[in-house]
């Protein structure tokens, strides 16, 4: 009983493992995906705000390096709406049922604040900056995404490979060795029963040895009885013989007469086949 | 993962450029009726009169103090539901390191940038480094 289920939680436990194994398989070709694309964009994302930097250094240029702070405060303190232009959307990617999630930038061209920013001076400048700003935002967002798989992947990837580990280094050997013991326990038992068996044939043997001893003894000892009887008959019979002398020809005469009847008989039988004839 | 999907926002912290610049693409956000000010001190903690409800923070090396940046970051990335990413200048974070390093959750998402003073170094980025140890670099 205890054995089968043993058997059957060493298969489960084979079969998770390999099944955890693949994931873990998955998961870290899915990681290392990431991390390519991370690094690359992380590079790239360096260079790119470089360029929107000097973009900006040009808006001040036009608006008047005298007039930074104001324009600054201007366009900061024009924020009044709590929906902004641009928005994240996260979706879920499942991979091998870990859910990644995904961002992606939601830009609502409906919503401006900035219209009358810079008007008369450097509009132009400011949609330049407000276009490259979005492309900066669009690629950081990208990351960022990429940034949490990776972050999410790596945790589950350590638990996946701690229960892999667990279950290849501690559930598998513990399983077999309580299965192994179960067996020469079991063995034990075995041999012990044949060993009672054997013990009690032999004892059966013994038995039947001695029983047989005695029966022999007594038949013996039955035959000489018989033997005895039969002797003292004889010696009897001896002293009788005279005696029975006369007696002996009666009989033989009641032998013929027993031998007409039989042919009597025949003859009966004889004449009703002559009455069918 | 539906906790993810409210937040929809992207909060800046960084400096005059910086910040500005990502207000003006537009991911500025405050809190409705803004000028009404005195009655948001009296609702909330002191961590939101340091940004005042807004998703975006200007941090002058001359003005502010790391204090304050702290409590931004824990606004950002604790108490508010509904920010999804946090761009935060390089030299800014560096300011924050062990705090930064200590934030491992998906969500808000906290990426660094750089600034128009400070070159981009990516040695520093926390996120990086544990690429880099996983590249076996």
């Amino acid at each position: 009983m205890t054995l089968t289920t043993m058997k059957i939680k060493l298969k489960g436990a084979q079969q998770g493992h390999s099944l955890l194994k693949r994931k873990s398989e998955a998961l870290t070709k899915k990681f290392r995906e990431i991390l390519k694309k991370i690094q690359l964009a992380k590079l790239q994302c360096g260079k790119l705000m470089s360029l929107a930097f000097f973009t900006m250094t040009e808006l001040n240029q036009a608006n008047g390096i005298s007039n930074q702070d104001l324009l600054y405060l201007n366009i900061l303190n024009n924020v009044t709406s709590s929906k902004p232009r641009v928005s994240i959307n996260a979706k879920v990617e499942n991979v091998s049922g870990v859910f990644l999630p995904i961002l992606e930038s939601n830009v609502d061209n409906t919503i401006n604040d900035f219209k009358l920013i810079g008007l008369g001076k450097s509009s132009n400048q400011v949609n330049k900056c407000i276009e490259i700003y979005s492309k900066i935002l669009e690629t950081l967002v990208e990351l960022a995404s990429l940034q949490t798989g990776f972050i999410t992947l790596d945790d589950v990837i350590k638990i996946t490979n701690r229960r892999v580990n667990a279950i290849e280094h501690v559930i598998i050997p513990r399983t077999e060795n309580t299965i192994s013991y179960i067996n020469s326990e079991l063995d034990e038992l075995d041999r012990e029963e044949f060993y009672r068996l054997k013990k009690v044939q032999e004892k059966k043997q013994i038995k039947e040895q001695e029983q047989m001893l005695l029966d022999k003894l007594e038949k013996e000892k039955r035959q000489k009885e018989l033997d005895d009887l039969i002797k003292q008959k004889e010696s009897l019979s001896l002293e009788d013989k005279e005696e029975d002398k006369e007696e002996e020809p009666e009989e033989s005469v009641e032998e013929t007469q027993d031998e007409p009847k039989d042919i009597l008989t025949e003859d009966k039988d004889g004449d009703e086949d002559g009455v069918i004839f | 993962m539906s906790s993810a999907s409210k937040r929809t926002l992207v909060a800046v912290i960084g400096d005059e450029d910086t910040t500005t610049g990502f207000v003006l693409a537009g991911v500025g956000a405050a809190p409705e009726g803004i000028d009404n000010e005195n009655t948001h001190n009296d609702d909330h903690t002191k961590q939101v009169d340091v940004t005042s409800g807004k998703n975006f923070y200007i941090y002058d090396e001359n003005k502010n103090s790391v204090d304050d940046l702290l409590q931004v970051f824990d606004t950002f990335t604790n108490k508010r539901k509904d920010i999804a990413l946090i761009l935060i200048n390089q030299h800014i974070a560096n300011k924050i390191r062990p705090q930064l390093d200590a934030f491992t959750d998906p969500f808000p998402a906290v990426l660094e940038i750089p600034s128009k003073d400070h070159p981009y170094d990516p040695e520093q980025d926390s996120v990086l480094k544990k690429v880099k140890k996983l590249m076996g670099e």
